[in-house]
């Protein structure tokens, strides 16, 4: 992380829960990072491992009745979001952190024109009246390029495209200037070629806003196009975080290394491509020591007895793993 | 209403070709009209609207001589009396005229009453869940365990006999049906993502209600509203046949049946005309219903 940027958004020790009928789901357990202004921030895991309930909990909008934060703290620009009032984060949300979902298909209500949707958004966040408000909504729609914005604004979500809907999708999370953005696998709905330009439109966004952008996603194709830096999360935990390009060139913790050796990749080619053997244990159920070791070639008795704490390798870079605690003698 | 899941895209990414229509509802759409249904109707409304000026005579006065008088086409029949005359000599099609006043006002309150109540409570149980709904949805069981007609039965008799005892009966029975299909929706709304991001934006749980999970609801709702129109008048119509209807001598399609019942053999007339006119209605009021819910959604109206 670039040490001028001023952080906008930390996230300290959070642990959210979610408490079913098969018993306490640790859906988050411990996630701690920092998000500077302009700074793209991935979270890179397996389905599963808690990356979206990580960005629902910096909402607090974990599902009800189950989810709870149960400890830890999200300090947004200082303020501990964790202790407000519910009345007090509709304040937040969408004005200074909104959130893109993953399928366009059905983030948009079907029974409403795109320019309705626009301006009941723009409705919340200012006080003009009808013709500024529509001025505004054709506005935001040519800020995240959608062709002929007059015509898109009469249009039912059902006659777009699935980029053009990510399109408005993202227009309605940004038109509140929010200061940190949550993208939870924005493009995988998305083909191929459309996935590049919507990244260019988030990247282009960001650079005219400023905004803090925290990049859930399991491509690490995204990653390295999108990301400052990566955090790698397993089981509810971040096991290994730091700049994209040292994390890319030296991964430490064994499952980011498996991770990248499952990408594949255009120089080698191979058989079959590597795998990891195994299942992520389930939430609800965690073994004692590292979350990893049951699927890990290198575990032995030390890891699982006893959970890693994070150990510095580089600048900004950390891993969970007992391999990479530096050696007393090195000390 | 099991929702065709849209697929249906119109163009790629930003190329400006994709055009849209921006008409919402085009010409096209008139010659879709289900004009028989809306005909019938039409003539049902304004002639019960209008009964004292169309009735050729008055529904309840009797005239002895004229009594069991055959429709006008029939041997015997006269134009005096185009659909005949009852065992008291009473005007058939005046009766029948009337006669529909009271069908839509029945259906007309006691659709208002239990479609209200039940859309709320499907809202308000679908959109909350949890023990809420457990609660509302039982007592939407419960309710439609009764059956129909015992208890629109013992309510007459207990609250006498009138066109209120018949719509709040009516209420009563049809409130659960509306809430438990509106809840059904709601839950298949609510799961939908735009309803997450009305909450990243900021949105309080009523305001969701109002203005994103009502609207999605409220194409199911109206077409069920329409189809249970001839519902309705076909309860109305049993209760009046089985006598806890409307008092005599006001006239009701089902009291018109069941005074024909006994006439049958020697004046068919008697029944089959309130009965043709209860069956031609409830028939209108479905392909109405049908045609409502094509029209009401945006995915189906402009493809």
């Amino acid at each position: 992380m670039n040490a001028a940027e001023p952080i906008v958004l930390e996230v300290k020790d959070l642990r959210a829960y979610l408490y079913t009928r098969w018993g306490v789901v640790r859906a988050v357990d411990g996630v701690s990072f920092a998000l500077g202004e302009g700074e793209t921030l991935g979270l890179v895991g397996e389905s599963g491992c808690g990356k979206t309930m990580t960005g629902l909990s910096i909402l607090r909008l974990l599902p009800e009745p189950a989810g709870r934060i149960v400890q830890g703290q999200v300090l947004l620009e200082g303020e501990n979001l964790v202790t407000k009032s519910e009345a007090e984060m509709r304040r937040v949300r969408g004005r200074r952190i909104s959130m893109i979902l993953q399928d366009p298909q059905t983030s948009l209500n079907p029974v409403f024109t795109v320019g309705d949707q626009l301006v009941e958004a723009l409705r919340m966040l200012h006080t003009d009246g009808e013709r500024a408000l529509s001025h505004r909504a054709e506005e935001a729609l040519r800020r995240v390029k959608v062709a002929a914005p007059e015509q898109r604004m009469r249009a039912y979500p059902h006659q777009m495209s699935g980029g053009m809907k990510q399109r408005v999708v993202g227009a309605i999370a940004v038109a509140g200037e929010p200061r940190v953005l949550i993208a939870d696998e924005p493009t995988t709905a998305l083909d191929v070629t459309i996935q590049l330009q919507y990244l260019t439109l988030l990247k282009e966004i960001q650079a005219r806003t400023r905004l803090a952008m925290l990049f859930i996603t399991h491509d690490f194709g995204i990653v390295a196009r999108m990301c400052d830096r990566v955090a790698v999360m397993y089981a509810g935990r971040i096991v290994e975080s730091g700049p994209t390009r040292a994390l890319f060139r030296n991964p430490r913790h064994p499952y980011t290394e498996a991770l990248m050796a499952s990408v594949p990749r255009m120089e080698a080619s191979v058989e079959r491509l590597p795998s990891i053997e195994g299942q992520p244990p389930p939430l609800h159920d965690l073994p004692v020591g590292c979350r990893f070791a049951p699927r890990c070639r290198y575990a032995d008795d030390r890891c699982r007895r006893e959970y890693p704490p994070t150990f510095p390798i580089g600048p900004a870079h950390e891993a969970a793993c007992w391999r990479v605690e530096p050696s007393p003698s090195s000390r | 209403m099991a929702r065709v899941e849209e697929r249906i895209e119109v163009g790629i990414g930003s190329s400006p070709a994709a055009e849209v229509s921006t008409r919402p509802r085009s010409r096209g759409d008139l010659a879709r009209l289900p004009w028989v249904s809306f005909f019938i109707i039409a003539v049902l409304v304004l002639v019960a609207v209008l009964a004292p000026l169309v009735a050729p005579h008055s529904a309840t006065e009797q005239s002895l001589p004229d009594k069991l008088r055959p429709p006008a086409w029939q041997e015997g029949g006269s134009t005096k009396h185009l659909l005949g005359t009852d065992v008291l000599g009473r005007d058939v099609l005046s009766r029948l005229i009337y006669g529909a006043r009271v069908s839509l006002i029945v259906a007309a309150a006691a659709l208002l009453a239990g479609g209200g109540v039940g859309l709320m409570v499907g809202i308000v149980s679908g959109y909350l869940g949890g023990r809420v709904d457990s609660f509302l949805m039982r007592v939407v069981d419960a309710t439609l365990t009764f059956p129909t007609i015992l208890i629109a039965l013992l309510l007459a008799v207990s609250l006498g006999q009138g066109l209120q005892t018949i719509a709040i009966a009516i209420t009563v029975l049809i409130w659960a049906r509306f809430a438990r299909v509106v809840r059904g929706e709601v839950l298949a709304v609510k799961a939908r993502d735009f309803v997450a991001l009305a909450r990243v934006h900021g949105c309080s749980h009523l305001r969701i209600m109002a203005i994103h999970i009502v609207p999605n609801v409220l194409n199911t709702f109206m077409v069920l509203l329409t189809l249970h129109i001839g519902f309705v008048i076909i309860v109305e119509a049993s209760l009046s046949f089985l006598g806890a209807g409307i008092p005599p001598p006001t006239p009701s399609w089902g009291q018109m049946v069941a005074d024909g019942r006994s006439h049958i053999a020697s004046a068919w007339w008697l029944s089959v005309v309130p009965g043709a006119a209860i069956m031609l209605v409830v028939l209108a009021f479905n392909l109405f219903g049908d045609w409502l819910r094509d029209w009401l959604d945006p995915r189906l109206r402009q493809v």
